[in-house]
């Protein structure tokens, strides 16, 4: 288990309180201008060294990201926005870090907009998070009184502003493209790549989009030292990460681990074990719903890191581990996760907008068994006509929990599903005149 | 994306009201400007909030003009995102949340709740036109499974019963305390826990 002291959100549980002055005692807010004054290339080549992956679900290398905007501003403004849009079923961690550790937020933003050389930052959270957003509200304000915001915030000279946008119930607009046309105040549909948003972003100026958490773990590691977090972990996939264990265990929970944990560990360690017990798991989600789902025998022996998920054929997305176990219809919850998508795809391209109802309508028939036995392979096909296909990775995200389900549980829908269309028998069907075409001698 | 109709009884005016005209003039400072299109949403959300949840076709025309920019485009954002109720959903709207992590967790139960208490079928208004329920999808609570929205506030770790009290309570006009309802703290798992313990005895 990860020791205490190595863990960079110490109020993860708010046992000490959200506030400045509890947060200061964490660490939080000293000595900000010493890290800003060692220079931008400094931080970046710090973030680089700790291997920090963008926590959002991609794990695209955070200080690469970073480097990728412009070295000198020019005629257009940099933007710096924070992505809070969480709403990847399973996943729950950015809520803690908006309520709990606001000010580790606040200092990354300051730390990340001196990097990238931004003087304001968009802070985008979900909508229903409107308690949640109140809290960093009083928090940013609480910053602004003291100075740590606005001009020559924190005595680092350089001058930051931080604004709230709510979103309003789009799963989609976690896609950080769909993320700036709804800060633009459009509807949230995805936009072409390239341009990327690192030079033609927010309002058609260079973007740099983090996670929530990707940006509250920054002044830690500056601290700390990006080879203290390069140290956690493995190779490539170093650090800490908040896991968000939900479903069928018995303590169900938000937990910050090392990467690379065993899967065993964080469900029988940290979640009191699946309910039923250990024989009693069928199958976990490791990172939301967009990743496939990994049967029991794997189970055993996963680690959980971007690398090892992903030889798998699985992904750690954004850590948020659903347990199912043996008492749910496995074919049922796969079909409510495809429903999911059907009700959040934008409707921007055609394979995804059709595709996603699809995909929800076959899987409901399979799992009352209605469905026909040539039914499983069109399902895989539909699944590859939409991987691939469309402007965002939603594509993906809707398809591959479907051929996550036929990888490994192939054998379940087929038992269940064994409805075959060819008539078999002599029927008298009243209305068909080419009655001699169901003879079976003929 | 769900079919959203607008509802067929629309008032003729609306106006911010005072507070809501500051709150709004509040907004549209954050953006830079010549970009005050981005406060659309905001707006929204704030004439829903004025008029009782739900946002009337007279509300979308009076944003357009205070934003400048084409009611189309209003009505374009007001009809894409979910949150936004386009006919009357009642004081105390009540959202369950039923994707998988929920479901397995037995989210089904409070949907029983929900047409016991207050109507058989979902966005139709309770018999004294108080409060309406949907099924909603995930609300990013999954650890606290199962669990739902009522208004801004999130109620968590429910079962049937605790579900059926709550919706006694808010048909009576009161507000229910939000948060756990197994009186578990925050996120932590519950009566395991084994990180940061000089914390919490401290």
């Amino acid at each position: 288990m990860l020791k205490d002291q190595d863990r960079i959100f110490q109020n993860l549980y708010n046992d000490l309180g959200p506030d400045l002055t509890s947060s200061q005692k964490r660490g939080d807010w000293v000595n900000t201008k010493e890290i800003t004054d060692k220079g931008r290339d400094w931080i970046i080549n710090e973030i680089k060294d700790s291997q920090l992956r963008g926590r959002g679900g991609a794990g695209f290398p955070t200080g690469l990201k970073w480097s990728f905007a412009p070295k000198e501003v020019g005629s257009r403004p940099h933007y710096l926005v924070i992505n809070g849009d969480e709403s990847e079923p399973g996943t729950c961690k950015d809520r803690d870090i908006l309520r709990f550790e606001p000010h580790k937020l606040i200092e990354g933003c300051l730390i990340a907009s001196y990097a990238i050389q931004a003087h304001v930052c968009y802070i985008y959270i979900r909508g229903e998070y409107f308690v949640d957003g109140q809290k960093l509200q009083a928090a940013i304000d609480e910053a602004y009184e003291k100075k740590l915001l606005g001009k020559n915030a924190a005595g680092t000279g350089w001058d930051l502003d931080i604004y709230i946008h709510y979103g309003a119930g789009a799963y989609i607009c976690g896609e950080e493209t769909a993320l700036l046309e709804s800060i633009e105040g459009k509807k949230g549909q995805p936009r072409l790549k390239p341009p990327f948003p690192a030079l033609i972003g927010l309002y058609g100026c260079p973007t740099i989009i983090n996670n929530v958490e990707t940006i509250a773990v920054v002044p830690t590691i500056l601290r700390r030292g990006g080879k203290w977090f390069a140290s956690l972990g493995r190779e490539k996939n170093t650090g800490t990460k908040i896991f968000c264990v939900s479903g069928n265990v018995n303590n169900p929970c938000n937990v910050e681990e090392e990467m690379n944990i065993p899967l065993k560990e964080l469900i029988e360690v940290h979640a009191g074990g699946v309910i039923g017990g250990w024989d009693n798991l069928q199958a976990v989600i490791p990172g939301g719903s967009s990743m496939p789902l990994i049967p029991k025998d794997k189970c055993e022996s996963l680690t959980m890191d971007f690398d090892s998920l992903m030889a798998e054929k699985s992904g750690l997305g954004t850590a948020g581990v659903v347990v199912i176990n043996k008492d749910q219809d496995i074919i049922k919850c796969m079909a409510r996760i495809a429903r999911f998508y059907k009700h959040e795809s934008c409707g921007q391209c055609t394979p995804c907008r059709e595709g996603s109802g699809w995909m929800w309508r076959m899987l409901e028939r399979m799992a009352k068994g209605e469905a026909s036995k040539d039914e499983i392979d069109m399902l895989g096909d539909v699944t590859k006509q939409i991987e691939g296909h469309t402007i965002c990775a939603f594509g993906e995200g809707s398809s591959w929990p479907v051929q996550g389900l036929l990888r490994h549980f192939k054998d379940e829908i087929k038992k269940r599903n064994k409805f075959d269309p060819i008539v078999k028998e002599n029927k008298n069907i009243p209305y068909l005149v080419d009655q001699h075409l169901l003879d079976k001698n003929a | 994306m769900s079919l959203r109709r607008p509802s067929k009884n629309q008032p003729e005016n609306f106006e911010f009201n005072p507070s809501s005209l500051e709150a709004a003039k509040n907004i549209v400072a954050k953006y830079p400007e010549g970009k005050q299109q981005s406060a659309v949403m905001a707006l929204l959300y704030i004439a829903q909030k004025q008029n009782e949840n739900w946002i009337p076709l007279a509300a979308m025309k009076y944003i357009a003009k205070f934003l400048n920019m084409p009611y189309i485009k209003v009505y374009e954002v007001a009809t894409f995102y979910s949150m936004y109720n386009l006919s009357p959903v009642g004081k105390y709207f009540v959202q369950v949340c039923t994707t998988t992590p929920c479901m397995i967790r037995g989210a089904n139960k409070l949907v029983e709740a929900c047409k016991e208490k207050i109507s058989e079928d979902e966005s139709v208004l309770s018999n004294d036109k108080s409060c309406s329920w949907m099924e909603v999808e995930c609300l990013g609570a999954c650890v606290n499974a199962p669990m739902m929205q009522i208004n801004d506030d999130y109620y968590e770790d429910l079962d049937k019963e605790k579900t059926l009290k709550i919706l006694d309570k808010i048909l009576k006009g009161e507000k229910p305390t939000p948060g756990s309802y197994r009186g578990r703290i925050n996120n932590e798992p519950e009566n395991n826990r084994k990180t940061l313990m000089d914390l919490k005895n401290a």
